[in-house]
């Protein structure tokens, strides 16, 4: 028990810690008390009133289950439904798996400092819950598992705990989103996730963000891969939120493995995004990319990249491009360091507008300017993931499609 | 038909087109020839509809409608189409995409990108990365989609290696009802089809190449932003090979 204490011990010392980066928050007047809510059974799931269900589906959660392999549900800090449909792929709370398995204690707090800021210190000392979602050896997941952490009650601090492990050989598909009720303003989330990517396993993880107008968030993550992993880091964000600050870090651990990130963010008024990406290659044959595409819309957006090169023979990219809109900033930081001789690495960065001479050319084949300009907003939003399941991709796809009107 | 009346075009504060007067009939295609930088491009985009380029005088008229002052999307709804020679990449838009926006929805993809040779693009961001000969082909795929009844083409030919050449030709004088409608062919004589016909056609060209493919009805010369001779298309060409651009100059004195 000597561990879980110490961790305590770190946690307290800097519970008022500000972080290096973003507006800092007063944790203090956020409530944390625990909220309960009654457990869902499947039929309560689509039984949930219509608007809540709207925002929930925008997150990329499907009600019906029917194309997940397995279903978290968090609603303020309470777990309000948790399952899986395959035996070789374990979904559970996290206060669960603390309680009764010995081996999460190899993965918790093992990947992110938990002294590194008030608000890792907060998810040690005031952890509500969050999941542990584990694809044992070998499996794979045949549809993806789906995550959801949801805020319901005006001025909660919700904070949770996540562990994602892939064991070796597995492939996890997971796709997470993060919502609010339609009543909610204000409130906070502070959220820790941890990855663990073992020999040649394949994660994808795609998070997509639906949250209000006074929302905080802080989400603090990192990964490990292991030799011959990938790791695909999808983010998607096309609605207002208060402040978010992120910079999740990857450390590619073993030869040949591969991690890429690919953020889409669009920035309302009133918004302020600090998003990042910050991968370390660590031996020879490693890959990483970093690609960001940020629109504003009178938002203010910061879009940090961070390469740091260790050995020969590995190979990064980073290519941040962003259109202003209508009003706002994008801020594009692309940072690339090579330690040694032999690496490969690159960066291009793009902010402007939408050329005239595109709109015009779509003009010409019979589209109205308005047509013209969101079909090359929604082509400018629409990258490519390798590796990414079609399905997941026509999520993405169909979360572009329905923020499209918001955009314009 | 396309009617152009004593036409003057400014692009910021420089005149770059004026006197044009142009009228193409009903099945008519001409040819437009002249030197680089002597405003054919000018014309098309003009036609077209692109606002930098400014009318400060005359009148462009497209099926009887004063279209001088139109947008180039209802321009393009009156069925103005036009193959660029050097089109934007549209980032993340596919080309299956743009052909189905260019037929407004409905369109049998497959089969008209197999007849341009073009079915292993569909899945492609529009241009991107597209050689001279395959943006050609693309711009000729979505003109097919499109189907207008006025077709500008900026030089077809440029940049377009020999083997696809005569595919680009055969498919230009499809598009312009010029090789007769292989189910109707053998019903009607050549005089009825020509008759019949209804796409017209305005197509810059450097070499003439094109005429091998598609016979011109009228060949065009613009000069230093003057149309300077209306002729035979083959007789202008031989003429520019033999005496230059010069010679037209002469000619509008």
């Amino acid at each position: 028990m000597h561990g879980i204490d110490e961790l305590k011990e770190r946690a307290s010392k800097v519970r008022n810690k500000k972080a290096a980066l973003g507006p800092d928050i007063n944790l203090d007047e956020f409530e944390k008390a625990l909220v309960p809510h009654q457990y869902l059974a499947d039929e309560d799931l689509c039984a949930l009133p219509e608007d809540e269900q709207q925002r929930l589906v925008m997150a990329g959660l499907d009600l019906t289950k029917k194309e997940r392999s397995g279903t978290f549900f968090q609603k303020d800090t309470t777990v309000v439904h948790c399952d899986t449909k395959q035996e070789d792929i374990q979904v559970m709370p996290i206060r669960r798996a603390l309680e009764e398995h010995e081996w999460i204690r190899e993965y918790y707090w093992k990947l992110v400092q938990v002294d590194m800021d008030k608000y890792t210190a907060a998810a040690e000392l005031d952890l509500h819950d969050g999941y542990v979602i584990r694809a044992l050896p070998g499996s794979k997941s045949i549809y993806p598992i789906q995550a959801c952490l949801y805020l319901d009650k005006e001025g909660l601090q919700q904070t949770v705990h996540n562990i994602i492990i892939a064991e070796e050989g597995s492939e996890l598909h997971i796709i997470t989103g993060c919502s609010t009720s339609p009543h909610l303003k204000r409130g906070v989330h502070v959220g820790i996730s941890e990855f663990f990517v073992k020999k040649n396993a394949k994660l994808s993880f795609t998070m997509i963000h639906n949250w209000a107008e006074d929302m905080l968030v802080r989400p603090r993550s990192v990964a490990r891969v292991e030799a011959g992993g990938l790791f695909l880091n999808n983010y998607i964000c096309m609605k207002p939120v208060r402040s978010i600050q992120m910079y999740p870090v990857t450390h590619l651990m073993g030869e040949d493995s591969v991690t890429r990130f690919y953020s889409i963010i669009v920035g309302s008024p009133g918004s302020e995004y600090d998003v990042g990406g910050r991968i370390f290659l660590k031996k020879p044959g490693c890959r990483a990319e970093i690609i960001t595409r940020a629109i504003s819309n009178g938002g203010k957006i910061i879009a940090r990249g961070h390469l740091i090169g260790e050995q020969p023979g590995i190979k990064a990219h980073l290519e941040c491009r962003g259109l202003i809109l209508n009003g706002g900033t994008i801020q594009a930081i692309p940072e690339l360091e090579g330690h040694v001789e032999g690496v490969e690495m690159s960066h291009e960065a793009a902010v402007g507008k939408i050329a005239q001479e595109e709109i015009s050319y779509l003009m010409s084949r019979g589209l109205s300017e308005d047509e013209a300009t969101s079909t090359i907003v929604r082509g400018f939003l629409s990258v490519d993931i390798p590796g990414l399941p079609a399905q997941l991709k026509a999520e993405i796809d169909r979360t572009i499609e329905a923020s499209d009107k918001d955009v314009m | 038909m396309l009617l152009i009346e004593d036409l003057k075009v400014e692009v910021g504060d420089k005149v770059i087109l004026t006197r044009i007067d142009l009228e193409i009939g009903m099945g008519e295609t001409h040819m437009l020839f002249g030197p680089n930088g002597s405003g054919k491009t000018s014309l098309l985009m003009t036609i077209m509809g692109y606002p930098q380029y400014k009318v400060t005088k005359g009148k462009i008229f497209f099926k009887g409608v004063d279209i001088t002052d139109l947008p180039i999307n209802e321009r393009a709804g009156l069925g103005i189409g036009i193959s660029y020679q050097r089109p934007p990449t549209i980032n993340g838009l596919k080309i299956r995409q743009m052909i189905q926006i260019c037929a407004g929805d409905e369109a049998e993809v497959e089969d008209l990108a197999r007849r341009v040779n073009f079915v292993d693009f569909l899945e492609r961001d529009v241009n991107a990365g597209f050689s001279g000969g395959e943006i050609k082909r693309s711009e000729l795929l979505q003109l097919m989609a499109q189907a207008p009844d006025l077709m500008l083409f900026d030089e077809p030919e440029s940049g377009v290696d020999l083997e696809n050449i005569a595919l680009v030709g055969k498919t230009i004088a499809s598009l312009l009802q010029k090789d007769g409608d292989p189910l109707e062919g053998e019903q009607k004589s050549k005089m009825q089809l020509k008759r019949e016909r209804t796409k017209m056609g305005l197509i810059i060209t450097h070499t003439g190449y094109i005429l091998d493919y598609v016979t011109a009805d009228k060949g065009q010369v613009l000069y230093d932003g003057k149309l300077s001779c209306i002729s035979n298309p083959r007789e202008i060409l031989t003429c520019v090979g033999e005496s230059g651009y010069e010679e037209c100059v002469r000619c509008m004195a």
